[in-house]
């Protein structure tokens, strides 16, 4: 601090609180609807302080869901699938990409310029807008309806391959060449070396996929069709869509908080992690 | 920038390339250039007759009132989205920055809708706003404010952009505080001294240096409001009500799943694919600038 303003402090102080408490309130709402019984939501306003039946509105969408009609999958379930989707997508853009961007860091080969380009253009196009023909690819291949279909198409991404290429080229020079005189192998310099040196930035690149994979929307939605594979954000929107007579607004916000623990805890926990990857991978 | 020292082996950087390669080319290449060859065709709706017709989907795009309407709406959507995120996260990691105790605090909750799907905070704010129960409903009914995003094409798309600023803050706020902190302290002491007050010392000094950020974080806003916030809109307004809220991104789901128009659809998208590659170019040209500053 420059200078001791004591007025402009309490003003900082009184704006972030608002802010907070406008960031933080949908959440407790959330919170709060999913812990009161069904008529209790259903009378305005519906109160603003936690109710008795958390327990056992939380046990009701795990292990039976919604309610009992078609469309409706116990939450088990789709925590389950989303937890496959997040780990795959997180985990397999980071060892694709690691090793794409060894080898272009680390060889020199015809066309290597030409299969950076080719990566670097993939970051241009998220799925959702070429969503149509995406779709028809992995139809083709048989892969609707299956944790590679969820998976394999989104592990494809610049980003991951940048973040590891920007990292490899400020190692030292000497270490490679250290490694090249002792008579190592590349894969030996890269097993033994690189791959430990990379672990905070892979550590960074896993918060945010995670979260990028545990959120996916529209992916899920269009290319799963058996309850056993909804992931749980899409089944949470579904239902939201479903025109009930009596809506149970608690049992919806007990999924829609199951749908957002564990991204949120990744966040909370590994924080510096997150901050870093965040900053990072889109530099 | 390249490296020195290299090793030599001709076959294993093509195989160490390859997983990336094989996956861009089946689920990236392949798709972008069905997209670009359906929106030159037209199919009955049984995949039957296939007919080239060159230019007719855009043409017939570019005809339709409809879809100029959604390109208006986006823009102004975009707009809204961008200008409303980027002054409240200005705002709030200035504060953020300033202050010493409980920043911590402040910054550990403040990062949290990063980690909410845009889809879920879309049902969080049709919940809110719900005309029946929601809370906020009820209070703005208490000051004399009738608000049914059902039935309210105006007020669904004020829905929408509360949603989206919503999920998009932590992202900005994150970025401003990095930027406002990565300014160098005797830059801003040397103009306390010179008798700078706070707000001249932020315009002057800080404002100015955090141009490049402010300006990285308005292109990811505008590629965000344009393709992010499709969860936002599906959960919530599904484009209603009427076409009240139905964005470009919205639109090519709606017309090549529900409506089965692929052509349009396809059109649609390499129409979007090109705005998109012409945002990102000069996010890149900026960035580069960015470097050497």
């Amino acid at each position: 601090m420059v200078e001791n303003r004591p007025w402009l402090t309490a003003f900082s102080h009184f704006v972030l609180v608002i802010g907070v408490i406008v960031i933080a309130f949908p959440l407790w709402m959330t919170f709060v609807a999913s812990t009161h019984d069904q008529t209790t939501m259903l009378q305005s306003p519906i109160p603003l302080w936690p109710g008795s039946h958390m327990l056992e509105n939380y046990r009701l969408v795990l292990t039976e869901g919604y309610n009992n009609r078609p469309g409706s999958v116990p939450l088990y379930i789709t925590l389950t699938n989303s937890m496959v989707m997040a780990l795959g997508v997180a985990l397999g853009k980071i060892a694709i990409s690691i090793i794409a961007a060894f080898a272009i860091v680390y060889f020199r080969f015809p066309f290597r310029m030409a299969f950076f380009w080719a990566i670097f253009v993939t970051l241009m196009l998220p799925v959702e807008v070429r969503i149509v023909p995406t779709y028809g690819v992995v139809a083709n291949l048989g892969m609707l309806d299956s944790y590679p279909g969820l998976i394999i198409p989104l592990i494809a991404s610049a980003t991951a391959t940048f973040l590891f290429r920007q990292f490899f080229l400020s190692v030292p020079d000497e270490l490679a060449e250290a490694a090249r005189v002792d008579g190592a192998s590349p894969m030996r310099f890269f097993w033994d070396i690189l791959l430990p040196m990379s672990r905070t930035s892979i550590a960074a690149l896993f918060v945010i996929q995670f979260i990028y994979g545990w959120n996916q929307y529209l992916w899920p939605l269009l290319i799963t069709t058996k309850e056993s594979f909804y992931t749980v954000v899409m089944t949470v929107s579904r239902q939201a869509n479903v025109v009930d007579t009596v809506p149970a607004w608690n049992l919806l916000m007990a999924m829609a908080m199951l749908a957002m623990l564990p991204p949120v805890l990744v966040v909370v926990f590994m924080q510096r992690q997150f901050v870093r990857g965040l900053v990072e991978t889109e530099k | 920038m390249e490296k020195r020292v290299t090793f030599n082996d001709r076959l294993l950087p093509y195989l160490l390339l390859a997983p990336q390669m094989v996956i861009t080319l089946v689920f990236f290449f392949w798709p972008s250039a069905q997209a670009m060859y359906q929106s030159l065709v037209t199919e009955d709706a049984f995949g039957g007759n296939t007919k080239f017709v060159w230019f007719q989907n855009f043409a017939g795009l570019l005809s339709d009132p409809n879809y100029y309407d959604s390109v208006r709406l986006t823009v102004m959507f975009s707009a809204l989205v961008s200008a409303i995120g980027l002054a409240i996260s200005l705002l709030l990691a200035v504060m953020a920055d300033r202050v010493i105790r409980g920043s911590s605090v402040y910054k550990a909750i403040l990062v949290w809708p990063y980690a909410v799907a845009p889809a879920v905070a879309g049902v969080l704010f049709g919940f809110l706003f719900n005309p029946s129960v929601g809370i906020v409903a009820w209070l703005l009914q208490h000051v004399g404010i009738e608000f049914n995003y059902v039935i309210n094409g105006n007020q669904a798309l004020l829905l929408i952009v509360f949603a989206s600023v919503w999920s998009q803050v932590s992202y900005n706020f994150l970025f401003f505080l990095a930027g406002l902190q990565s300014i160098p302290k005797s830059l801003i002491e040397a103009a306390a001294i010179d008798g700078a007050g706070p707000g001249r010392r932020f315009w002057d000094i800080a404002f100015p240096l955090l141009s490049p950020t402010g300006f990285f974080l308005l292109v990811i806003n505008v590629i965000y409001s344009f393709v992010g916030t499709f969860g936002v809109v599906a959960s919530l307004t599904q484009g209603g009500p009427g076409q009240a809220t139905n964005i470009l991104v919205y639109k090519v789901f709606n017309d090549g799943f529900r409506g089965q128009d692929l052509g349009g659809s396809s059109a649609q998208s390499v129409i979007l694919i090109i705005a998109l590659v012409l945002l990102t170019i000069i996010q890149f040209r900026f960035i580069e600038r960015r470097v050497h500053y």
